[in-house]
């Protein structure tokens, strides 16, 4: 494979490209309220009418706004089909040759995708993730010529570092830092590995880029592979997406056929290639050492850093973990530029930004933004506010080791810093909206649970700690609880978070911090009134010390 | 005493792999490890495809794999308890999955799972006594954008209420 | 080799280059309280009561996997980190059943020992009071998991130094579980060589010698020393 070749894949596809495009979304949301049904009844209409020249059905990926699924797009009309039946089918097709059709439609101009802009998603709903050829057509794979033929891998890292790409894994490391130092690093093997377990409930931004468009984070690695020097990738998925998986099957047998992975790539000497690690259901192995125990077949524990991955990783070798939002980000990157990157975001957060919409709102499904755009503005003009004439009371972000943050901060712009002054965290981009009906003592239990059984239970603050915390918290639920209960609870959040081995631990309390900083009173409510007074932990406190003195 | 302790288990693992010679199962599997060159890290990999073959992991099969893999038994079990996906004890004939992700939580999915509990009266991980339905709950299977989800036998259902859940597991006792 | 100079408490010390702080600070006569650690088998920084503090770096840092830099200012024992240590120990203490009046290892336990140290007469916290059982099926060995702390020292000396791997961890979080080969009875599992080096290694009354009662348990580390010494050194220093 050489440019030319590519270039040759691009323009025969784009040549076969016919008159009117049927846009059909095959993500895991829309494939599970039937639009498999719908795509071969779409198929057979189009066929029934004698249109098959005309007309192209074509599967995609996600098409973002999934509460309305399963979704058709008609092209050139610019008309958004919802909640399509296959029974719908021939209604479509009649509507697309300029007749009527009574099938539910939604404004493809409204807020919510308009006030979106994509990077990472730009192929999502667009291309056909189980062909590669799609992908191509789609300037797809460009720039890992470039790459390759006319960078120094020092220069890739230096375009990463202008970029301001962070980490969109949740903790917004600076990405081309990273890749530096795992080119620095010396050793002949190095590896790099794509996190997709996307653990955090209520999150599935990765879910979707993995089944809407698997070649661009291929890519993406494979970039990251030339610039750090490593041969070998894993990308290492949790099991709970079995579509995710075959699909990015699919698309490394495609890819390796093309010799755009394996041995010699683009006929440079630069040789990658890519393996599946399918996770078996633990959270704690999105954490990077604890995952990559995983990948070498262990428990899933995490390990003290230093060493970091970056040094001493995978079997010992220099390590390059990025998540899959990441690697997305570093084609659009190479083709157009870092400083077109960097021109997009805020001084501190570069880019845009995918978050997975969910809970009491209107609209739920995938939004992709720049950074530093308001709160408000995802969750009221975008997200349409709570349904059913509710009030939205918090969103949370960050998952279980994020926060949440209460009505009154939605004007808030989303970015690493920001979200964490309020005690929250940016996250992987799970945003679940919290209305007026909702209790924020049972969410703070809520997540307290899920940290308690996905601790792996080496380190004993987080074994023990959120063992105590959930059990503080189950009391204050059941009115059982007393104000010296809350002091131990809150001094529980404070060591819990300052001792524990990994990230699970460190961040397990959070949740319950952010409630306790915003919604006390709702804590407070629940106390028994009976037992009130000053916490008697004050007192053996004293005598504690005084015996260790 | 030593020495009936030895015959003892020596004999213990003759019968795992006599139990696999006769199983087709086992050919599948080891074919699988062949296809990883019976790599020690491929042992998650492997658990995977054994559990498929299977459908859950018994003592045997782990030996198996541990003999195979030349890995401690103990390493076996260690991950293989480690994590929530391999199951150490047979599934009911259906299996129906409780989605707990935040998102379903908000929208009810835990009003879902009590009532599939009052009704089934079992708790997830277990299975109902005729063997008919294993109840379990995921940890955000992704599809929060059409909570609440429950998995009935593989097929994610979106929108779920308590009712239709039960009316699901109803069905499946009627047939 | 290189030294490096640090201070430890104020105390300015030297250390050899790639040592830890917890050897350093032992070299020092400075005693970090540690249940996870033990000579001769590598570390997993899992118990959390050897963290310090070190001057610059705003997370705690544990002493036992953290090695030592050119001017290094430690602290090992603040008032934040005495109470993190004693409220990591109530919830040891809450986790299972330590029962001291009916243990075999009563006045030889490093649990017991930290916890008089510093001074716990009660534990804030509500006892979970877990069902746990005792496994008496090997030969030589007992086991009771009321009073195991997962501190996986068993599991390190039986696959680091012995090289059986019969021990292991079994699920996670609160139920981890230590195990013998397939979860098996001790007595059964093939692997074991009834070497005892678990028992020798066990910092609490969790492992123990067959026919010990209340207080009798006592362990000779010195078995264990001899065996790392022998190994990484090349030197048998008969113990007297």
């Amino acid at each position: 494979m050489i440019l030319n070749d590519l270039i040759e894949i691009k323009n025969a596809e784009l040549a076969g490209r016919k008159k009117i495009t049927l846009r059909c979304c095959m993500a895991a949301g829309c494939l599970s309220c039937g639009a498999k049904g719908v795509k071969q009844q779409l198929d057979k209409a189009v066929a029934d009418a004698g249109l098959q020249d005309q007309v192209e059905v074509r599967g995609v990926g996600c098409m973002k706004l999934c509460c309305e699924g399963p979704l058709v797009q008609a092209d050139p009309q610019n008309s958004l089909y919802i909640k399509v039946t296959p029974e719908n089918a021939p209604s479509i097709v009649a509507a697309i040759q300029g007749g009527q059709t009574s099938v539910a439609q939604t404004d493809p101009d409204a807020a919510f995708f308009k006030r979106q802009l994509f990077i990472v998603l730009a192929n999502s709903g667009v291309v056909d993730p189980e062909r590669i050829e799609s992908y191509i057509a789609a300037d797809g794979y460009q720039a890992l010529h470039e790459v390759l033929n006319e960078m120094a891998p020092k220069n890739v890292v230096e375009s990463m570092v202008q970029s301001g790409l962070r980490g969109r894994g949740g903790a917004g490391f600076p990405t081309g830092l990273k890749w530096g130092t795992v080119a620095k690093s010396p050793g002949a093997k190095k590896y790099v590995i794509c996190n997709a377990d996307e653990g955090d409930p209520g999150a599935f931004m990765d879910r979707s880029v993995l089944e809407s468009d698997p070649h661009s984070v291929l890519e993406g690695m494979a970039i990251a592979a030339y610039a750090v020097g490593a041969d070998q990738g894993f990308i290492y998925v949790r099991a709970e997406y079995p579509l995710a998986i075959s699909r990015l099957q699919l698309a490394i047998k495609q890819a390796k056929q093309m010799g755009l992975l394996g041995a010699g790539i683009f006929e440079s000497p630069f040789s990658f290639n890519v393996d599946l690690r399918i996770g078996a259901g633990a959270f704690v192995c999105g954490e990077e050492t604890a995952l990559m125990a995983s990948v070498e077949g262990k428990r899933g524990t995490p390990r003290p850093r230093p060493p970091f991955p970056a040094e001493s990783g995978l079997w010992g070798s220099p390590t390059l973990i990025n998540n899959v939002e990441t690697f997305a980000n570093v084609p659009p990157i190479m083709r157009r530029g870092p400083e077109w990157f960097a021109g997009i975001g805020t001084e501190k957060s570069k880019g845009t930004k995918v978050f997975a919409l969910a809970g009491k709102i209107k609209n739920t499904g995938l939004i992709e933004v720049p950074m530093g755009t308001p709160l408000s503005v995802i969750v009221q003009d975008m997200g349409g506010g709570a349904p059913d004439g509710g009030q939205i009371k918090a969103v949370q972000t960050g998952g279980p080791s994020g926060g949440c943050i209460p009505a009154e901060h939605l004007d808030t712009p989303v970015d690493y810093e920001s979200l964490g002054k309020l005690g929250s965290i940016m996250g992987s981009g799970g945003m679940i909206v919290m209305d007026d009906q909702t209790n924020m003592v049972e969410i703070a239990r809520f997540f307290m649970e899920f940290c308690m059984d996905e601790s792996c239970g080496k380190c004993i603050p987080c074994r023990t700690g959120t063992v105590q915390m959930h059990h503080l918290l189950d009391k204050i639920i059941q009115r059982q609880a007393t104000p010296a209960d809350m002091a131990r609870l809150e001094e529980l959040c404070d060591m819990v978070k300052s001792t524990s081995l990994c990230g699970l631990g460190q961040t397990a309390p959070n949740p319950t911090l952010s409630t306790l900083r915003f919604f006390r009173h709702e804590y407070e409510q629940l106390l028994r009134p009976d037992l009130s007074g000053p916490p008697p932990n004050g007192a053996s406190e004293t005598r504690s010390a005084s015996a260790a003195s | 005493m030593i020495a009936t302790t030895a015959e003892k288990k020596q004999g213990r693992l003759r019968a795992a792999l006599d139990h696999a010679s006769g199983d087709k199962r086992f050919k599948i599997l080891e074919a699988h490890m062949k296809k990883f060159q019976y790599r020690q890290d491929a042992l998650i990999e492997i658990l995977h495809k054994a559990q498929e073959l299977f459908g859950f992991l018994e003592d045997d099969l782990l030996l198996f794999v541990s003999y195979k893999l030349k890995l401690p038994p103990s390493r076996v079990y260690g991950v293989a308890t480690f994590y929530h996906f391999f199951s150490l004890k047979p599934q009911g004939q259906h299996t129906c999955v409780v989605c707990l992700g935040t998102a379903c939580y908000v929208k009810g999915a835990d009003k879902i799972l009590a009532a599939i509990e009052g009704h089934s009266k079992i708790k997830p991980g277990e299975t109902t006594p005729d063997n008919r339905v294993s109840l379990l709950t995921a940890r955000c299977i992704g599809a929060c954008g059409i909570a609440p989800a429950v998995v009935y036998d593989g097929a994610v259902t979106p929108r779920q209420t308590a009712t239709a859940a039960v009316g699901q597991i109803q069905k499946w006792e009627a047939a | 080799m290189a030294a490096k100079t640090l201070t430890i408490n104020g105390l300015q010390i030297s250390a050899e280059e790639g040592a830890t702080i917890l050897q350093a600070a032992d070299e020092a006569n400075v005693k970090i309280p540690t249940l996870c650690h033990l000579d001769g088998v590598y570390d997993v920084g899992a118990c959390r009561l050897c963290l310090v503090e070190v001057a610059g770096v705003p997370k705690l840092l544990p002493a036992c996997t953290t090695k030592v830099v050119e001017g290094m200012e430690v602290k090992t024992d603040t008032e934040r980190l005495r109470k993190y240590r004693r409220m990591t120990l109530e919830l040891l203490l809450a986790e299972r059943n330590h029962v001291c009046a009916v243990c075999v290892a009563n006045g030889h336990c490093e649990l017991q020992a930290f916890a008089w140290s510093l001074g716990i007469d009660h534990v804030r916290y509500d006892y979970c009071f877990p069902k746990w059982s005792v496994d008496n099926t090997h030969r030589l060995f007992g086991m009771d998991h009321n009073r195991c702390i997962l501190c996986t020292r068993c599991v390190r000396v039986c696959w680091h130094i012995e090289g059986a791997g019969t021990k292991n961890v079994s699920g996670r979080g609160g139920h981890a579980r230590i195990i013998s080969d397939l979860n098996q009875p001790w007595g059964e599992a093939d692997s074991c060589t009834s070497c005892g080096k678990c028992v020798q290694a066990c910092p609490t009354g969790a492992l123990f010698h067959k026919g010990s009662t209340v207080a009798e348990m006592e362990r000779d580390r010195s078995k264990l020393e001899f065996i790392v010494t022998a190994r990484e050194k090349k030197q048998w220093i008969a113990s007297d």
